[in-house]
């Protein structure tokens, strides 16, 4: 990890030339430091996700969840982090591995899990799946399996928000191994070109499937990939969720002000494999631990929290006991829900006139 | 010596246009490059440039003339004989340089031609069933009537907006933006990149977060480019999200076949995006559909590919007035009764299927002829009735043969009206090879109304002259 948590230290990359790289974007607004009660929040919704794919995963295992299936376990900073300075009028778009967005954009912990088990009380009635699951009322937008696809579709949002005079931002996510999708860079190329209020988060998992980034990408700093498009970026620690805060407000902040697209990179790592069926054999079980014990987001948050006597032992406790109860309530509403009617085949291909 | 100078194409398919002005007079002394006139097309304003040196003898064309054929003598140069200029007589026609060309409100001295007609103008289908006919008629293009319902549906619905290359500034490749970017201005009329997969993809996001985007690709060939968004974005979405997501979106344009382009500008993609749950597909024929179906496809919440057809936008038809004509996606019409074969066409190729019916009706074969219109949704209940009214079948489209719009109709009448048939149904098609560029080959490969007639006859168990 190269990344630090310090903003100062933190790479940027501006169009304006080598002189000013290293000054990040111009606060819009000071956004207050988070709270004990922001902190907690934090936490929790991180320990959600975590605890959330920790099931999904057992699930998978006995059969009860198919298909394709991408965890987001290691890599729940970027996304606590991001929808930390999000209004609701915001909305997010993302690739698919997209659970751990779900759960922080508000959806329900049910209604994710019942979709995973193809139940009738999932998001899209069982009828999506794990890469295919929307929010109209949260603002998410999907939970897309074509790699790179939700990039355009992301400006076209910003766009939209533009067109109509709202003042919400879209949040497109995609990783590492998007970034190298041709369509990425036509979506990049129209939304500098037009000042769309879009910040384009690539979660840098390090690995695209089973090819490291290095094996795939001609410029690793995936940051710079919009300079060529006047497009700014940065590189932020994406095991860090206060760094991430931090990053994503002053983009957000600047995509708001309307002054345009930015890149947010968040250096972050998976645990798991690319999909259930994906046993990682390409990284090492010491590369793997290292980021486990080291720089674990959940763990480092939890220090901090302690050692600045911002939660006790026993509010941490607490917290775990409770997200296990959402957890387990998921899966068990998953599992008993009824499969989808089968005249639900035909609707919702067109919609009536 | 005297070379003559002749009006030159400004467009693969341009058959004739008007000489708005000549830029010398007799008399002038000219090098190669220098502007000689400028000519206009309903599509475009051309400068005809020099090729040789020498002195303008004769105008023969009057500036202003209108319908000046391709070829035609315009203009007499003498050349020097001392430069020897041995070009062979007559001259080739000159190059043409593009110029911006102005939209109506804004041309200044030359009136925008009026537009083509003699053989390009069409009559009114015979059996229409659709709009209603005690409206008053206008003779329009295929071109300006989905420009009208561009219009119309932007006044009525400000979440409207037409995106694509060369839409706005440049007035449409086609023209059939013409003067929309005047009335609407550029935060709705978008002239985008060259970027075909991308802003396929931004129009997908604008329909998902609430606007009504209409995509215009400058030809359907193009959109292969971005039939990914088309079909995995578009389509899918509405099942995939369980109905909470709506792609409300036209992608238009012209498809299949124009004229002389080669391959990679000429393919007919009716099947490719007729095979697609989740979306709706038309292909209108004449100028009254292109118009009341475009509003239809824009009003339509759901992702409508409209195809059009570059050798229809020059065509005239009788068009009824008023806003709140639309027709009905989902329905075909008859454009012909007759009592022994049922013909079924799509765009172009209604007008080679009414063209074979009226030959037919010499030898006293009575064909019927189905305009499909919209393709997804298929009007079967139309096809069928007439089956089972001629017993004889016979599938007319632009595109290739195998897994085809024709293929899929024949398949369904036999499910449907089997016992009805009196013989096996057929196919007239393209020719199963890429398109070739060569004029003979080129024609060769395209279906027309002489292989409907010939099809027609084999159905009836008639020889050639029978």
């Amino acid at each position: 990890m190269t990344a630090s948590s310090q903003d100062d230290a933190a790479p940027t990359a501006s169009p304006a030339g080598p002189q000013s790289a290293a000054s990040a974007p111009r606060v819009r607004r000071r956004r207050a430091e988070p709270g004990r009660a922001a902190l907690v929040s934090m936490y929790r919704e991180m320990l959600l996700i975590r605890r959330f794919e920790e099931k999904a995963g057992q699930l998978y295992g006995m059969g009860l969840i198919a298909g394709f299936c991408h965890l987001y376990i290691g890599q729940e900073a970027v996304v606590v982090g991001v929808q930390s300075v999000l209004e609701p009028q915001d909305q997010v778009i993302t690739g698919y591995r997209d659970h751990g967005h779900m759960l922080a954009a508000g959806m329900s912990a049910r209604g994710v899990m019942a979709e995973l088990t193809g139940r009738s009380g999932g998001y899209s009635r069982g009828k999506g799946g794990s890469m295919h699951m929307f929010s109209r009322e949260k603002n998410f937008y999907g939970g897309h399996g074509i790699v790179g696809a939700q990039a355009p579709i992301g400006a076209g949002l910003a766009f939209a928000n533009r067109y109509l005079g709202s003042d919400a931002v879209s949040l497109t996510y995609f990783g590492d191994g998007a970034s190298n999708q041709g369509q990425v860079y036509e979506a990049f190329n129209m939304a500098s070109l037009w000042k769309l209020p879009v910040v384009f988060v690539i979660e840098n998992n390090q690995y695209a499937m089973g090819t490291s980034v290095a094996r795939a990408s001609a410029e690793t700093e995936l940051y710079k990939r919009g300079l060529s498009f006047e497009i700014p970026g940065a590189e932020v620690d994406g095991m860090d969720v206060l760094a991430v805060r931090r990053a994503a407000g002053r983009a957000v902040d600047r995509a708001r002000a309307g002054e345009g697209p930015f890149i947010l990179e968040m250096k972050t790592y998976r645990y798991r494999g690319h999909s259930m069926s994906d046993p990682a054999k390409y990284r090492s079980r010491e590369e793997v631990a290292e980021m486990r014990e080291r720089h674990d987001p959940i763990d480092m948050l939890k220090r901090r929290l302690l050692e600045r006597s911002e939660a006790s032992e026993e509010d941490l406790r607490r917290i775990e006991t409770e997200v296990k109860e959402i957890v387990n309530d998921s899966a068990e509403f998953a599992q008993t829900c009824p499969e989808p009617d089968p005249s639900e085949l035909w609707t919702d291909v067109l919609a009536e006139i | 010596m005297v070379i003559d100078i002749l009006m030159p194409a400004l467009s693969p398919t341009m058959e004739e246009g008007t000489l708005a002005r000549w830029m010398v007079a007799p008399g002038d002394r000219v090098r190669p490059g220098d502007i000689l006139a400028e000519i206009e097309t309903d599509k475009a304003v051309m400068e005809v440039e020099a090729v040789d040196e020498g002195v303008i003898e004769t105008l023969v064309t009057p500036a202003g003339s209108s319908g000046v054929k391709v070829n035609a003598v315009i203009a007499r140069l003498k050349t020097d004989e001392r430069t020897g200029a041995a070009a062979p007589k007559p001259a080739p026609a000159p190059p043409v340089r593009s110029a911006p060309s102005l939209p109506p409100q804004t041309a200044s001295s030359p009136p925008p031609s009026p537009p083509p007609k003699t053989a390009e103008t069409v009559a009114a289908p015979v059996a229409a069933g659709g709009p209603a006919t005690s409206r008053t008629l206008r003779r329009v293009t295929v071109r300006d009537a989905l420009r009208d319902a561009l219009a119309e549906e932007m006044r009525r619905d400000s979440r409207v907006f037409l995106m694509g290359e060369e839409v706005g500034q440049y007035q449409g490749a086609y023209k059939v933006s013409r003067g929309l970017l005047e009335e609407f201005g550029d935060k709705r009329v978008i002239d985008t990149p060259i970027t075909e997969y991308g802003f396929a993809g931004l129009g997908v996001g604008a329909a998902f977060a609430g606007l009504r985007p209409v995509v215009e690709f400058m030809t359907f060939n193009f959109a292969m480019q971005a039939i990914d968004h088309i079909i995995n974005s578009a389509a899918k979405t509405r099942y995939m999200s369980g109905g909470q997501m709506s792609c409300p979106i036209v992608f238009r344009g012209p498809n299949g076949a124009a004229s002389r382009v080669g391959a990679q500008h000429s393919q007919d993609f009716s099947a490719w995006y007729g095979h697609v749950p989740g979306l709706k597909v038309v292909a209108p024929y004449d100028a009254a559909d292109a118009k009341g179906l475009l509003k239809a496809a824009i009003r339509d919440p759901n992702p409508v590919v409209f195809l059009e057809h570059e050798l229809l936008y020059g065509l005239e038809f009788d068009v009824p007035d008023g806003e709140d004509v639309l027709e009905p996606i989902g329905k075909a019409r008859i454009r012909r009764e007759g009592r022994d074969v049922t013909l079924t066409a799509h765009s172009r190729m209604v007008r080679f299927a009414l063209e074979a019916a009226e030959r037919l009706e010499k030898e006293g074969i009575s064909a019927e002829v189905i305009d499909l219109r919209s393709l997804r949704p298929l009007d079967m209940d139309t096809i069928v009735a007439s089956v089972t009214k001629t017993s004889r079948l016979v599938c007319c489209e632009e595109g290739w043969r195998p897994f085809g719009v024709g293929a899929e109709i024949v398949s369904r009448v036999v499910e449907e009206a089997f016992d009805w048939l009196d013989a096996p149904p057929l196919r007239v098609t393209q020719k199963d090879v890429p398109l070739p560029y060569a004029a003979n080959l080129e024609a060769l490969s395209l279906p027309g109304a002489d292989d409907i007639v010939a099809a027609v006859r084999a159905s009836l168990h008639r020889g050639e002259g029978a």
